[in-house]
């Protein structure tokens, strides 16, 4: 049974129809990917799909039970979002940041418990941060920002992660150390994971799954080999590209 | 721990303002006096000096200042400005129309009081109504409206002090800036104060993830449509308290929190309630300068915060400028 689902749904934005009749359905381990042009309205669709902004059209369900219906704390137990950009008026340390991931397993009076201090701790752990939990997170790089937001998405644990531009600012060290930890925690805690990504040759390497938007409301759906042909490549960069034979498996080059 | 300290601290601060503001003044009373006072066997008139004026009136200053710092420290999350006043959004102007209008047509104090209250909560329904608009609510819809909403009261406070009578006009001004010497009955507002304190530090945990921003609050499971308005008039509700109070008393409720801000104070369960205090024992020692400063003469104590205020803020901004090329 699929883990998060959507029916007939129609999102557009401003003039822009991102989709009119998607029927996606997000299985616990898969690792999805949206593909498409700049301004087609990936992030849009994430938000979407994350219940942040309504549909035009259409029902999004979460284990069966439809998204609007369920409380927000609910939701964010089970979906959690990587921002592409934060802002920041105020200022937090890398630990606050963190620890805000817990937020929606706290109970309404309850203090966060030395357990979840533990878990924010194993969270900077895994993505390298230990050393600068007690920095101002307006003093981080914009790499180190990445990490933390991608902590911050391990400590709220939800089922499903929905990730945009997970990579940017990243260097290729940490964009692999990124997208390795997020497909080992696919692989042994069965989250599924959607991301939204300009790099067709990462994406192939860690992704099962593709969503293209072509820009104008069609989109094609399904696993990589199915989905990902040069024509259908083509037709959604508007841009010739050529293939190559790599040891990760195939790569796509623009000409 | 480190949180309790500096509670504990701040509530000494504040403990130590109250008695320096208790004996001091132009009836000189001692401690031995004030001791005797609280015991209840001391000269009567000393006795009327400290219960009827001095206590009433340090009180209302503590209850000022407090509501006022901890409306601009919820007004600051909710516009996500760290530099945003209780005043910001008209809420004194209306308060202030209404004060004049009952002055001029010469209601006694219980009249202006409750005109003055009534007219804050207009200011407010008024900015909340045109600010919402066709569903959406965002900050800068609700920073505008407010800004405008409260030009449009200096042009009414102009309008009624122009129809004054020259005699009232003296009491008016005195209004305008802020003066706690017509604040006698301290309790209305010490209990909104208290209940205010109540619901904010309860809505601490989801205001720290506000101050990340809406959409991520959103998505880690806050309802930020719900809280915002929660907020608003929460804030809005303990200034109008406020200015019914003493007036519009301008630079606490901007200068305290990000007083605190700068000490390295940024959660709010901890921010909101020290914010209260700091503020209300800061007003309590400007309003004692305020009284005994020119003695007999006394000066409105709107004045005194802005005089230390302005200077203070200057060196604020200048000091955390440095603080951030530091820590880079």
């Amino acid at each position: 049974m699929a883990l998060l689902s959507t029916d007939t749904l129609h999102v557009s934005i401003g003039d822009t129809t991102v989709c009119t009749t998607l029927d996606l359905a997000v299985s616990a381990g898969e690792r999805w990917c949206i593909l498409g042009r700049n301004g087609t309205g990936k992030t849009t669709l994430l938000h979407t799909l994350a219940g942040l902004r309504d549909a035009d059209a259409g029902d999004i369900h979460l284990d069966d039970q439809s998204l609007h219906s369920l409380p927000r704390r609910t939701v964010a137990q089970h979906i959690g979002l990587l921002f592409q950009d934060h802002s920041d008026a105020f200022p937090a340390s890398v630990m606050e940041t963190v620890l805000s991931g817990r937020h929606p397993w706290i109970g309404a009076l309850q203090w966060e418990s030395e357990q979840d201090i533990a878990l924010a701790r194993a969270a900077l752990h895994a993505v390298n941060l230990d050393e600068l939990e007690q920095r101002i997170v307006t003093t981080l790089s914009g790499g180190e920002r990445r990490r933390l937001g991608l902590a911050t998405l391990l400590s709220q644990d939800p089922q499903l992660m929905l990730l945009d531009e997970p990579t940017n600012h990243l260097d290729i060290h940490h964009q692999i150390g990124m997208l390795d930890l997020l497909q080992e925690k696919s692989v042994t805690d069965r989250t599924a994971l959607v991301f939204v990504m300009h790099d067709i040759n990462l994406a192939l390497r860690y992704c099962t799954h593709f969503l293209l938007l072509f820009g104008d409301g069609e989109t094609a759906l399904g696993n990589a080999a199915e989905v990902l042909t040069r024509d259908r490549l083509e037709r959604l960069y508007q841009h010739p590209l050529q293939k190559l034979q790599g040891t990760h498996g195939n790569v796509w080059l623009p000409q | 721990m480190r949180a309790l300290t500096l509670l504990a601290g701040l509530l000494l601060i504040t403990c130590i303002s109250l008695l320096i503001s208790l004996l001091s003044g132009s009836v000189a009373i001692s401690w031995q006096e004030l001791l005797a006072i609280i015991a209840g066997d001391a000269d009567p008139l000393q006795s009327q000096v400290i219960l009827d004026l001095r206590w009433p009136r340090s009180l209302s200053a503590f209850t000022t200042g407090a509501l006022l710092s901890l409306a601009g420290a919820l007004m600051q999350v909710l516009l996500r400005n760290p530099l945003a006043d209780p005043y910001v959004l008209g809420v004194s102007g209306g308060a202030a129309s209404g004060a004049l209008l009952a002055l001029l047509i010469g209601l006694g104090s219980l009249g202006m009081h409750s005109a003055a209250f009534g007219g804050a909560l207009f200011s407010m329904l008024l900015v909340f109504g045109l600010s919402h608009g066709s569903g959406s609510w965002t900050t800068n819809r609700l920073l505008l409206t407010g800004v405008v909403i409260a030009a449009g009261w200096g042009a009414v406070i102009g309008f009624l002090l122009a129809l004054s009578p020259e005699q009232g006009l003296r009491g008016m001004l005195f209004w305008l800036m802020g003066d706690l010497s017509y604040a006698t009955s301290p309790t209305p507002g010490l209990l909104v104060l208290l209940g205010g304190l109540l619901i904010a530090v309860m809505a601490g945990r989801p205001l720290n993830i506000l101050t990340r921003g809406e959409q991520t609050a959103a998505s880690l499971g806050v309802h930020v449509l719900a809280l915002r308005r929660l907020v608003y008039l929460l804030a809005s509700l303990l200034s109008a308290t406020a200015v019914t109070l003493a007036g519009s008393i301008g630079f606490v409720g901007l200068i305290v929190p990000h007083m605190l801000r700068l000490l390295g104070v940024r959660d709010q369960r901890l921010l909101l309630p020290a914010s209260a205090l700091l503020g209300g024992s800061l007003l309590i020692i400007a309003d004692t300068l305020a009284r005994t400063l020119l003695a007999p003469r006394q000066l409105p104590v709107g004045i005194l915060t802005a005089l230390v205020g302005v200077p203070l803020f200057l060196l604020l901004l200048h000091h955390g400028r440095n603080l951030h090329s530091e820590t880079r």
